[in-house]
């Protein structure tokens, strides 16, 4: 099993990304520096959180055109696994790889706290180790986070079962959706369902010493899909 | 040749940043503004003597780069040289 976990300056939480999936896989992923175009033939690529290039441009942007990148979208055209986190959703947005654009939160704050996510997807790519509906508790740290896309895209995505996860009311909670995304859209595929985007950090919630493991559950089900 | 990009939110695209501005200008009294949308310029130095061509150039970039076409709509506009 080869996970490949790409670094841009500015990006943050690629050790965390690279520690939590060497603990689930008992290898070391191999980190690859954004100038790199040799991605060590990866079976799941992973675009970690962070602010790549100072979130100039817009968040993402620059970092979509990176070297590293154009490897990461060849990969992708093969079929590949990529699974884009919080700014490596961002960045996979921009590189056009998964529809829509992540835009301010509509508080117009940081938002930094649990979330409650449902799966939307089960038995197929990326999300094949999922139920349809499971629950899991993931945090998010974000500013550009609101999911956005046109009516036409939302509905797409819907009709095609790109919906990834959402966020959903944990017990009679209002305020779940922590940056008014569309459709309440925390994460999705792309039309192939091999490339995931999400906000939330599941490499922030591996172990009950931080608050619980659920985001172990998530990245060893992405690894394991990844695998087959 | 200096060609100017302005760059503005899609209609529908939220603009918070706006929505404060225009929270604030109301607070202020200017009760007359009733809509407010914000953007951003970047102005580029082209190596480049041909008015059409800067132009093709400068929308190659916007697609490429600059602009994110899903949320964002864009203009070139093509400066005196003396401005």
């Amino acid at each position: 099993m080869n996970i490949s976990v790409i670094t841009f300056p500015g990006s943050n939480c690629d050790r965390d990304v690279i520690t939590a999936a060497a603990e689930i896989t008992g290898k070391q992923p191999t980190a690859v520096w954004h100038k790199d175009t040799d991605l060590g033939n990866p079976d799941l690529v992973i675009i970690p959180g962070g602010f790549s290039f100072g979130d100039y441009l817009r968040c993402g942007a620059i970092a979509s055109k990176s070297p590293a990148m154009d490897e990461v979208i060849e990969h992708s055209l093969r079929g590949g696994m990529v699974m884009g986190i919080c700014n490596g959703f961002q960045v996979l947005v921009e590189t056009g790889l998964l529809p829509g654009a992540l835009i301010r939160n509509k508080g117009l704050k940081f938002v930094c706290r649990d979330t409650n996510l449902k799966t939307h997807q089960h038995g197929k790519d990326i999300m094949a180790g999922f139920q349809d509906g499971e629950e899991m508790v993931i945090p998010v740290a974000h500013n550009e986070g609101q999911y956005f896309a046109d009516d036409d895209t939302l509905k797409r995505i819907q009709d095609n079962g790109q919906i990834a996860f959402t966020y959903t009311p944990m017990g009679d909670e209002t305020d779940y959706n922590p940056n008014g995304a569309a459709l309440d859209i925390a994460g999705i595929t792309s039309e192939n369902g091999r490339v995931l985007g999400m906000m939330p950090h599941p490499e922030r919630k591996m172990s009950d010493t931080v608050g619980g493991a659920d985001g172990r559950r998530l990245l060893t089900a992405i690894i394991e899909a990844s695998q087959s | 040749m200096k060609v100017m990009v302005s760059i503005n939110l899609k209609p529908g695209v939220l603009d918070p940043q706006a929505r404060a501005i225009e929270n604030s200008l109301s607070s202020l009294g200017y009760t007359e503004v009733s809509g407010v949308s914000t953007g951003k310029q970047i102005i580029l130095d082209l190596d480049e003597t041909d008015e059409s061509r800067a132009r093709q150039k400068t929308a190659k970039m916007c697609e490429t780069l600059l602009v994110n076409t899903v949320i964002e709509n864009y203009d070139i506009t093509i400066m005196d040289e003396d401005s």
